[in-house]
C-alpha cells in the first residue's frame, strides 16, 4: 500500500530482513553503522546486562545488538544451562510511521526507497517524534538538539550500495533488498525453522495488517518480541487521531457551553 | 528445551521518554488561560459586563505573551522555530496548534488593544469574535498533542484528556478573572470556576478508573500522583471558596482565584510527569499489548 505522504514516483520499497536465528552477536553492524554514518559515541557505561553495554537504540546508536541469556533445562541431557538470543535492532521504517506523521516541520520524510529519514537541515528539535515512536527508536542528541536515527544509509542507497550494517554482517543475519523479496525469503526461512522443530520462531513486522502497516525493516525472532525489548503489538498513534479530535471537539464545545452558562446572567 | 519466561529486556523501557522540559506543562497552563479567557471575554462583552470582559482580555494577552517564549525555549534549535510554519499537517497536532496560535495570538492582542484604546472598535469586535472561536481550540489541542504519542498514560487517556485540559483551562481563566475583577462584576467568573473545576476533577477521576491498571499507576502513586492529589485539593478548595466567601469579600475571591490557578498548573504538571513515568515503565507498554495479542489468539507476534 502506498503511503499518502509517499514519493510521487513509486519505486521498489527497500528494507531489511534481520534473521536473528543466525546472529552471532559480533556487533559488526553496530560498528559499521557508527563508522559509515559518523555517529558519535554514546558513553561507555557498564550496564551488567550480558554482553550488551549499548543498551538500546538512541540518537547515537542506530543498530543495537541485544543479548538475551535464558536459563533452560535440557531434559534429554538432564542438564540446566542457558540459551543465547541475539538480535540486531534497528529503526523499523514503518509503513505508517508515527515519527513522520507527527513531525510538524516536515523534517521527517519518506524517501524514494520508501524509507523514513530525518532532514537534519530542517529539524528544529521540537521532540514530538521521540515519544510518538512505538518502538522508542528516534531520540534527541543532547549536544545538538536535533533528533537522529537510522537512515537506512540513504546516501549509500542513492549510490546503489547496500547499507553499511548489512554489508558488514558476516552471517547474513542482516539482509537488505526489495521488501517483497525479503518477505518471501523470510517466509521460507520460517518454514524451514518450524520444520526443524523451532516452534517459537516467528516473523515480527512482516504483516501488512499490523498496527503500523508492516515494517520496512522486519525480523525473524526466536521468542516473543518483548523478550528482545520490542513491543508485541505496536500501533501507530495517529490511527486513533480522528477519535482524539472528536473528543477534543466535544471538550471545546463543553467550554463554550460552560462560558455561555456562566454568562447567562450579566453579573 | 523450554526457556524460562523473562518479561522485557532487562527491565529497560520500550519507549523513549519525551525530551520536553517544564516549559511545556507551563505552556499548557498559559495556553489554557489564553484560550479560555478569550472565550470568557467575548461572552462577558456580549452581555455588557465590560469590567469582566476587559480583565479576561488582558489575561488572554498575558497568556499569549508567556506562551510564545515557552514554546521557543523548549526547541532543540530555537533559531529554527519558524520551520513550524513550513508545512501544515493535520496528522500533527503540533502543526495544527502552531497554525491556530498564529491566528489566535494577533486576534487576542488586537481585541485587547482596541478595547483598551477605544480605537477601531469594529476591528476589535471581529478580533474578539475570532479569539472566542479559536480560544477553545487553543485550550484543547494540547491534550490531543500529548495523547497522540505512544506513551500509554497519555495515549490511552485520549478520551478524557481534552475534557481535563478544558476544565483546567476554564478554572484557571476564571480564577485570574476573579483576581482581576471587582467582586460585583465577577459573578460569571465564579460560576465558570465552579464548572471548570468540576470538569477537571470529574475528567481526572474518569480517566483513572477507565485506564488499564498497568497504565493508570503514575496518576495515582509517586510524584505524578502526589501532584494530582495536590491539584485536586487546590481546585476543589478554590472552587468552593469562589462561590461562597468569594462572592462577598475581595480577599477571599483573590485567594480562591490563586488556588484555582495553582490547581490547574499542578494538573498540567501531574499529567506531564505521568507521561514521563509511563514511558519509563516497560510493563505499561508491554502488558496491555500482550493481552491484546493473546486475546486475538493469532500466532505471529
Ligand atoms: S520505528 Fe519509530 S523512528 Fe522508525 S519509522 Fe517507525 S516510528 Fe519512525
Amino acid at each position: 500500500m502506498r503511503h499518502p505522504a509517499g514519493p510521487a514516483t513509486p519505486m521498489t520499497r527497500m528494507g531489511f530482513f534481520t534473521d536473528t536465528s543466525i546472529c552471532i552477536g559480533c556487533k559488526a553492524c553496530e560498528v559499521a553503522c557508527k563508522e559509515w554514518n559518523d555517529v558519535p559515541d554514546d558513553g561507555f557505561d557498564f550496564l551488567a546486562t550480558s554482553y550488551d553495554n549499548t543498551g538500546g537504540l538512541s540518537a547515537d546508536t542506530w543498530r543495537h545488538v541485544a543479548f538475551v541469556e535464558q536459563p533452560v533445562s535440557v531434559p534429554a541431557l538432564g542438564e540446566n544451562g542457558i540459551r543465547w538470543l541475539m538480535s540486531s535492532d534497528v529503526c523499523k521504517h514503518c509503513t505508517h510511521a508515527a515519527c513522520l506523521e507527527v513531525c510538524p516541520t516536515g523534517a521527517l520524510f519518506r524517501t524514494e526507497f520508501d524509507t523514513v529519514v530525518v532532514q537534519q537541515d530542517i529539524c528544529n528539535g521540537c521532540g514530538y517524534c521521540v515519544p510518538a515512536c512505538p518502538f522508542g527508536v528516534i531520540d534527541e542528541r543532547e549536544s545538538d538538539g536535533r533528533v537522529w536515527k537510522c537512515t537506512l544509509c540513504y546516501d549509500r542507497l542513492k549510490s546503489d550500495l547496500e547499507p553499511a550494517c548489512a554489508k558488514a554482517c558476516p552471517t547474513k543475519s542482516i539482509q537488505f533488498g526489495p521488501l517483497d523479496e525479503l518477505r518471501a525469503r523470510a517466509a521460507g526461512r520460517l518454514g524451514a525453522l518450524r520444520e526443524a522443530g523451532v516452534a517459537d520462531a516467528r516473523l515480527y513486522g512482516a504483516d501488512e495488517t499490523d498496527g503500523v502497516g508492516g515494517f520496512g525493516a522486519f525480523f525473524l525472532l526466536l521468542d516473543k518480541p518483548e523478550v528482545y525489548g520490542l513491543p508485541p503489538d505496536p500501533v501507530v498513534t495517529t490511527r486513533d487521531l480522528p477519535r482524539m479530535w472528536r473528543a477534543a471537539a466535544g471538550a471545546a464545545l463543553a467550554l463554550v457551553g460552560a462560558v455561555a452558562a456562566a454568562c447567562a446572567r450579566q453579573r | 528445551m523450554r526457556p524460562t519466561k523473562v518479561t522485557g529486556y532487562y527491565g529497560r523501557p520500550v519507549l523513549k521518554a519525551p525530551v520536553w522540559k517544564s516549559a511545556i506543562p507551563l505552556y499548557f497552563f498559559t495556553g489554557g488561560v489564553a484560550g479560555a479567557s478569550s472565550t470568557l471575554a467575548f461572552a462577558a462583552g456580549l452581555r455588557g459586563n465590560r469590567r469582566l470582559a476587559r480583565s479576561a482580555m488582558l489575561a488572554s494577552v498575558a497568556g499569549v505573551a508567556a506562551s510564545g517564549p515557552l514554546l521557543v525555549i523548549d526547541l532543540g534549535k530555537p533559531s529554527r522555530f519558524l520551520n513550524m510554519l513550513r508545512v501544515a499537517k493535520p496528522t500533527s497536532p503540533m502543526s495544527v496548534g502552531s497554525w491556530v496560535l498564529t491566528a489566535f495570538a494577533p486576534a487576542s492582542m488586537a481585541a485587547a488593544a482596541s478595547d483598551v484604546t477605544g480605537r477601531l472598535p469594529r476591528l476589535g469586535r471581529v478580533a474578539a469574535g475570532a479569539g472566542a472561536v479559536l480560544g477553545p481550540v487553543v485550550a484543547t489541542y494540547t491534550a490531543v498533542l500529548v495523547a497522540n504519542t505512544a506513551i500509554p498514560a497519555w495515549h490511552d487517556a485520549h478520551r478524557e484528556l481534552p475534557f481535563l485540559f478544558v476544565g483546567s483551562a476554564a478554572a484557571s481563566a476564571a480564577g485570574i478573572a476573579m483576581i482581576a475583577t471587582p467582586v460585583a462584576d465577577a459573578g460569571p467568573a465564579r460560576r465558570l470556576a465552579m464548572m471548570g473545576a468540576a470538569l477537571e476533577l470529574g475528567a481526572f477521576r474518569a480517566m483513572e478508573s477507565r485506564l488499564d491498571e498497568a497504565v493508570a499507576g503514575p496518576y495515582m502513586h509517586g510524584r505524578a500522583g502526589r501532584l494530582a492529589k495536590a491539584a485536586e485539593a487546590c481546585s476543589a478548595t478554590g472552587a468552593v471558596l469562589a462561590v461562597t466567601a468569594g462572592r462577598r469579600r475581595r480577599r477571599a475571591a483573590v485567594t480562591a482565584g490563586a488556588l484555582l490557578c495553582a490547581g490547574s498548573l499542578l494538573t498540567r504538571f501531574s499529567v506531564f510527569r505521568a507521561g514521563i513515568e509511563s514511558a519509563a515503565d516497560p510493563a505499561a507498554t508491554i502488558d496491555p499489548q500482550r493481552r491484546r495479542v493473546d486475546g486475538r489468539g493469532t500466532v505471529g507476534a
